[in-house]
């Protein structure tokens, strides 16, 4: 058998062991659009952990963290530095959230808007702006895919035709289970990358420089400036660095399916107990960075740092071994982009089409329209994954440049009650307005600074002078909760 | 739930203060620790030292969640 071959039927035999474990899940429980989106609200420690840790690898961990080591050098600790942080923030803020879901019945971040502030029109521009910035998270996980398949068939499958056949699989695969079922598969997916990153994280080094430290070693001595800020970048300082790193830190739960997924969790104390573990989790990042600096050396002048992680791998081991790595790699843009298509779906039909479009849809309406939005938002995702080439960091960074712009609504909104719809609203919309300006005409970053961050110091600037001028009316939030002091 | 105390969440500051906001003093190569540089080293330490600032957090808090517990444990 050809190298080819090998490789792709081995990831075609782990992609059906993640599908049928994602697939099973649904025999178990009714499927209602409490059950498809929130799992009930009944998932504890196991599950919850599971579905969150689904969010840290992604794509992006296995194939963007090493090409950024390989392509930028030191600013990819960035990356090191927010895994912990926003962990930080989510034990702090995600119980909160969680009673305010119970309380209210929430199922998406829409929806808590909607709760929060008595605003419809918030609340479904909200779920608009949260739809739009998933579309380069979701085109994230297609490019590492096509990138995936493109290396591990020796060149021999052309990236476009296998990202339509994954993604037709995704979308089956969202449709049919639900968030249970991505949970699930999600094991199969973690256990395989776990091995994959401990393993290849060591023994790449090793093969090649006798160890970790000596690839350091070898590093420091050719091109010492590529292991410190701004390493290969011009740009990508240390002012970059915490502003990116904040940003990043306060957004990572404003993601749509990240927020939603506080949700799912049996009781606040369940979320807090995983916020104090997950850090643990992320260890695994470094190993991936130090298979890209190696392969600074060993493989140079690569024309996409995309490409590194798998190329070295092709490079030092069999195909069989290329196919596990493909095939653990397949499933963790696949899992990830389920999640992120099914909570775009959900805002979509729950949160814009019913109270802007059709106030008197059913919730059976809803969640079969939210089912038609998978097919129309994974083709959204598809469209732009083949017709752009921008690394898989960057398309990263400009999702959460976009979220990042809840982060006042839901934060100063849990807090205090002053906080009023129109501040909010104002306030997103100059955050979006500034992030949109700086990255379209490229200035990323501009003076040294994140846009994502810039657009956030706005954005809390005009929420608070606006909530101060015009406070919400007596008894806005009143009705929200108890908590809100 | 009860709201974190404000020593939780003096607590929890600590890790920003460390991997963020005190960039320019870690990121170099030397002193090399166990093989990594030192930047490296710092926030893969700071992996290890975050949960340890958040389970004192919770411990902290814990006491005062006895009264009022209508959690139903967490294990599934």
């Amino acid at each position: 058998m050809s190298p080819t071959v090998v490789a792709l039927s081995i990831i075609s035999a782990i992609v059906a062991i993640g599908s049928i474990a994602g697939f099973s899940a649904r025999f178990y429980h009714k499927m209602d659009l409490e059950q498809w989106t929130v799992g009930g609200r009944g998932f504890g420690t196991i599950l919850v952990w599971l579905l969150m840790a689904g969010e840290i690898y992604t794509a992006f961990t296995f194939l963007g963290a090493s090409g950024w080591a390989y392509s930028r050098g030191g600013p990819v600790l960035y990356i090191l530095g927010y895994g912990p942080l926003m962990y930080v923030v989510s034990y702090y803020i995600l119980p909160e959230v969680w009673e305010a879901g119970r309380r209210h019945n929430l199922q998406t971040l829409g929806d808590f808007f909607q709760s929060r502030y008595g605003r419809t029109h918030l609340s479904s521009f909200v779920a608009l702006v949260g739809m739009v910035f998933l579309l380069p998270y979701v085109q994230l996980q297609l490019t590492g895919l096509g990138i995936i398949v493109e290396v591990a068939s020796y060149g021999a499958i052309h990236r476009t035709p296998a990202i339509i056949i994954a993604f037709a699989l995704v979308a089956g695969f969202v449709f049919v289970s639900g968030i249970r079922g991505v949970a699930w598969a999600s094991v199969v997916k973690d256990f395989l990358l776990l091995f994959a990153a401990l393993f290849i994280g060591i023994a790449i080094p090793y093969i090649y420089f006798g160890g970790i430290g000596k690839m350091f070693a070898a590093l420091a001595h050719a091109k010492p400036e590529h292991l410190v800020m701004p390493g290969a970048t011009k740009n990508l300082g240390h002012s970059w660095y915490v502003s990116s790193v904040l940003m990043t830190a306060l957004g990572f739960f404003m993601w749509p399916h990240n927020f939603a997924a506080a949700f799912t969790a049996r009781s606040g104390k369940i979320l807090r107990r995983n916020a104090i573990f997950m850090p643990l989790y992320g260890i695994t990042m470094p190993l991936m960075m130090f298979v890209g600096l190696t392969a600074v050396l060993v493989v140079p002048n690569l024309s996409n740092g995309d490409l590194a992680l798998l190329t070295i791998v092709r490079k030092s081991f069999p195909a069989w071994f290329l196919g596990v790595i493909g095939g653990g790699g397949a499933l963790t843009a696949m899992v990830p982009a389920a999640i992120q298509i099914l909570a775009a779906a959900t805002l979509f039909s729950k949160n814009i089409c019913r109270p802007v479009l059709a106030p008197r849809m059913t919730d059976r309406q809803v969640a079969a329209l939210a089912k038609i939005m998978v097919l129309v938002l994974t083709s959204g995702a598809l469209y732009l994954a083949i017709h752009s080439a921008v690394s898989l960091v960057s398309l990263l960074l400009m999702g959460y440049a976009g979220v990042a712009q809840f982060f006042p609504g839901i934060v100063l909104g849990l807090c205090s009650k002053k906080v009023s719809g129109a501040g909010v609203f104002a306030g997103i919309v100059c955050g979006v307005a500034v992030v949109a300006f700086l990255i379209l005409t490229n200035r990323d970053p501009w003076l040294g600074l994140n846009p994502g961050f810039i657009g956030l110091c706005l954005n809390l600037a005009v929420v608070g002078v606006i909530s101060s001028m015009r406070p919400a009316r007596v008894g806005e939030a009143n009705a929200f909760s108890a908590t809100v002091a | 739930m009860k709201r974190p105390s404000v020593g939780a969440i003096v607590l929890g500051l600590i890790p920003f203060a460390a991997v963020c906001f005190s960039v320019s003093l870690w990121d170099r190569i030397h002193p090399i620790v166990f093989g990594l540089p030192f930047n490296f080293f710092w926030l893969i330490l700071w992996t290890l030292i975050t949960p340890l600032c958040m389970w004192a957090s919770y411990v902290l808090d814990e006491p005062r969640e006895g009264e009022v517990s209508r959690d139903q444990d967490g294990q599934s």
